[in-house]
């Protein structure tokens, strides 16, 4: 049993509303998955499931083989501190009143509680390209794109075995957010931790992710290797997806616009559109 | 080719005299009938306020310098009541948020008629008329029944796509669009810029589109600037800039769009 | 990424800037400046009380009902006691007792809201009716209520005033809690295995501190008012204390004595005038929406004026603020 992270037949509602229709998946050390799709489509209630900000109303979510405790009043045992989550909003989450480096030694001071060392707040400032010497700072010293990459060194001097991260760079500048994707897989992989990367920008999430889960009104319609979804889409909501997706090389190529808003085989179940995997071991690396 | 609409060494500044932050430096761009004039930059490059300038929306806490003009008219000091008179009916604009423009409380229909009606001095009747074929035109499904419902009754594209009616109800020369995509899933993007481009072809609009990115930029613009600090750091024609940028901050821009970077991370 | 870091360094630069000026500015304000000069001049007078007044508080050393005079500038009173002395004596009574009833509601209010708005469901439901129940009387009739049955002193006239007072405070810090609790940041270190009380004490408490210090120091008027017309109506501090409500009420017999109810009519005017000026620049300087604020907290520290509105029924778990089901 290698997995991190099992998630089975999950469901989240709201009320009436069901977010997230049965959807399973698991994440093996050292993997990055991600889970793509729209909004409204449940990927961000999957990922608040996941770490427990939820309750699922069906199926279970397994860490490291036990049951993620709802986040409740109860303070956090320390084997689940090592699953850390990353927020879109810069701006919420960091403690505007505590300077940065003493957010970052509350993730040190979690490593050390489940008896791992981990670097000082200057180096986890370092490792996400910061200077050490703005340990002292107030968040709102900083911009949106680096009070994101604090959380990330907060999250990761936890020394987390797995990383939720919903839409961590979407509310970032367009020119920092691949820089910010490939720096948060680097840093992931270099801990050895899988990461569930939540995101609606395939244009991105294909540069670092080995796995992909396209999600659809709650349910993963085309799932399997990045690769191979973004070059051969199998479902016709993925093919949508990627060809609306406007590419910036000058030639003034409208991208493709789906007929209508939502056309029912969207939402279409289709077996080979789902755990995708390359034929040949070249396929896989290519 | 003459502009419709002329920035001419605009510069604007927000504070107090003296200690006041530049946030708009000596910007000039040209609007041409039937073009698209993309405006690229990241957040707090001065594109928002730019566009903002040309409406007059801007706060009276901001110095505006330089020349605006639509035609012959300069809209730079132009009173207010003048001003009124021009937003709507010859310049519109269209917001990231089409919340913006759309009254919640008030049907689809009543805020669409209501604009006509006071804009062009229509008969209940024809100002109707004109509103569903509004609808029509920016492709909202049953565009008779969508009158009577609710903005909230709609998804973020259909609401985008009112907006667009909106400022499209008076025929205006001009179009300024702040981001119409930015809040918007691609599948919904991609119909509104197909949009965005026939209603360009088909009315010879003049359009600033500000947006920060550079795919939205590629498939619609026909001209573009970057903006970068306030300023202009280069114009050219769309296939010029992405095929051959010449500043520094252009380049550093293109090479991080994820399609530059063919796969190297993995 | 160079880029990025130096856009931020500019960035942090103009607010650091702006923070050196933002503070000065709201003190500049010249209601901000008689605030604090007229509190500064009374808490001299308080602490300094027997060294600066002519003569003592209770000494009956001077003709009866003297008018204004070079002997005595205030006059003296049906007992011959100088009004003056008896002013700046009654400062020491009415500023501290003032103080403590404020800081002690501001402890209980706060305390009992961040409780209810943390902690969510039934827990907050309880505390959040014991505040409406509060709430529902007229302020002023509580507590004439409350001190009357347990007796008439100045400390029981305080102690009526923190039971009167306390759900103001309760309910500005719930609803800033609750809008607080579901915070990415909240939520962050608690998955760092912060405890609910550590988190509350950590990350809740500093951020809505700002906006309950502004609220006590508003209050700080109406407690002064609140005592000294408990005391003017006798629920207060008892002859022969010099107390300036009691002092007014001592008047009554004596109205054509004007200088009895004038002079302590103007000290609790200026006390309370200066309080509310001082806590309106407070407010101004802390005012959580100003630009620089909006940036650092976001939505972390709604105004003091905000009021309770999320709902009390809800379960005690972090997803309250959620505003959609689905991002």
């Amino acid at each position: 049993m290698n997995e991190l992270l099992r998630v089975d037949d999950l469901h989240v509602r709201y009320g009436p509303v069901t977010a997230v229709d049965g959807v399973s998946l698991e994440i093996t050390p050292g993997e990055v998955l991600a889970l793509v799709g729209e909004s409204g489509c449940g990927k961000s209630s999957t990922a608040r499931a996941i770490v427990g900000m939820d309750k699922p109303a069906e199926g279970t979510v397994l860490f490291r083989g036990s049951d993620v405790p709802k986040l409740d009043l109860r303070t956090r045992r320390p084997d689940f501190t090592a699953m850390q989550m990353v927020f879109q909003d810069p701006n919420s989450s960091l403690n505007p009143r505590k300077r940065v480096g003493d957010q970052i030694a509350d993730g040190i001071r979690a490593a050390k509680a489940r008896g791992l060392k981990s670097n000082s707040p200057q180096e986890w400032l370092e490792a996400v390209g910061l200077d050490a010497d703005m340990v002292g700072r107030y968040p709102h010293q900083f911009s949106g794109g680096q009070r994101q990459r604090i959380a990330i060194a907060r999250a990761l001097a936890a020394k987390p075995d797995l990383i939720v991260a919903d839409e961590p760079i979407s509310a970032l500048d367009a020119s920092s957010q691949a820089s910010v994707a490939a720096m948060m897989r680097q840093l992931c992989l270099d801990a050895g931790a899988g990461m569930l990367f939540i995101s609606h920008d395939l244009s991105v999430v294909r540069l670092m992710a080995d796995r992909l889960m396209v999600m659809y009104r709650g349910k993963v319609v085309e799932s399997g290797s990045t690769s191979l979804i973004w070059n051969d889409p199998v479902h016709p909501y993925t093919r949508a997806l990627l060809s609306a997706i406007p590419h910036p090389d000058g030639k003034g190529v409208l991208p493709e616009a789906p007929a209508a808003e939502a056309p029912d085989e969207w939402a279409s179940h289709i077996d080979e559109a789902l755990n995708r995997v390359p034929v040949s071991k070249e396929a896989a690396s290519e | 080719m003459s502009a419709v609409l002329s920035i001419t060494d605009l510069s604007i500044e927000f504070g107090p005299k003296g200690s006041g932050r530049t946030v708009v430096d000596s910007v000039s761009l040209d609007l041409t009938a039937g073009r698209i004039q993309g405006l690229a930059g990241e957040s707090g490059s001065g594109k928002t306020v730019t566009a903002m300038a040309v409406l007059g929306l801007l706060p009276d806490s901001a110095k505006v310098t330089g020349s605006i003009r639509l035609g012959d008219t300069e809209l730079l000091g132009m009173p207010t009541r003048q001003l009124r008179s021009i937003r709507g009916m010859r310049v519109a604009m269209v917001f990231q948020d089409p919340s913006a423009s759309l009254h919640p409380q008030i049907t689809v229909g009543s805020q669409l008629t209501d604009h006509v009606r006071h804009h062009l001095k229509l008969k209940r009747r024809e100002a109707k008329e004109r509103a569903v074929e509004l609808l029509a035109r920016v492709r909202v499904p049953n565009p008779e029944e969508a009158l009577s419902r609710y903005p909230h009754q709609f998804s973020g594209g259909q609401r985008q796509r009112i907006a667009i009616a909106m400022a499209l109800a008076c025929d205006p020369e001009v179009l300024l669009a702040d981001e119409p995509t930015t809040a918007l899933d691609v599948t919904v993007q991609a119909g509104i810029l197909h949009l965005l481009r026939d209603l360009v072809a088909e009315r010879d609009l003049a359009v600033l589109l500000v947006t920060h990115d550079l795919g939205v930029m590629s498939a619609v613009a026909d001209d573009m600037a970057v903006m970068r600090h306030g300023r202009i750091v280069e114009t050219g024609t769309r296939e010029k800039l992405f095929r051959d940028p010449e500043h520094p901050y252009t380049r550093e821009l293109l090479e991080a769009m994820p399609d530059a970077q063919e796969s190297e991370v993995l | 990424m160079s880029s990025n870091t130096n856009i931020g360094r500019s960035a942090d630069a103009k607010l650091q800037r702006k923070a050196r000026r933002r503070l000065p500015a709201a003190w500049r304000s010249p209601l901000a400046i008689i605030g604090v000069v007229i509190a500064g001049i009374w808490l001299i007078l308080a602490v300094f009380a027997p060294w600066i007044a002519p003569y003592g508080p209770l000494a009956q050393e001077l003709p009866r009902l003297m008018p204004p005079s070079e002997l005595a500038w205030f006059g003296t009173d049906a007992l011959g006691r100088d009004v003056l002395s008896r002013l700046i004596h009654g400062a020491r009574v009415t500023i501290p007792f003032a103080g403590m009833l404020v800081l002690c509601a501001m402890v209980l209010g706060t305390l009992i809201g961040a409780i209810g708005g943390y902690v969510g469901g039934w827990v907050d439901e309880v505390l959040g009716r014991l505040t409406d129940l509060f709430m529902a009387f007229p302020t002023v009739i509580l507590a004439m209520v409350i001190a009357a049955s347990l007796g008439p002193s100045l400390f029981n006239a305080v102690l009526a005033g923190i039971i009167v007072t306390w759900p103001v405070y309760a309910r500005v810090t719930r609803s800033l809690v609750v809008s607080l609790r579901s915070q990415n940041f909240v939520v962050a270190s608690r998955m760092l295995g912060y405890s609910s009380w550590r988190s509350l004490r950590t990350d809740i408490l500093p951020n809505i501190l700002g906006p309950v210090l502004v609220l006590a120091s508003l209050e700080i008027g109406t407690a002064i008012l609140l005592l000294t017309g408990l005391s003017f109506l006798g629920l207060g501090a008892q002859p022969p204390t010099a107390e300036w409500g009691a002092m007014i009420s001592g008047a009554m017999q004596n109205i054509d004595a004007w200088w009895l109810g004038v002079f302590p009519g103007l000290a609790i005017l200026t006390v309370v005038m200066a309080c509310n000026f001082i806590g309106d620049s407070l407010r101004d300087v802390l005012d959580p929406l100003s630009s620089a604020e909006r940036q650092g907290a976001g939505a972390a520290a709604p105004a003091v004026t905000t009021d309770a509105a999320a709902d009390p029924g809800a379960e005690p778990d972090f997803a309250q603020g959620r505003q959609e089901p689905n991002q």
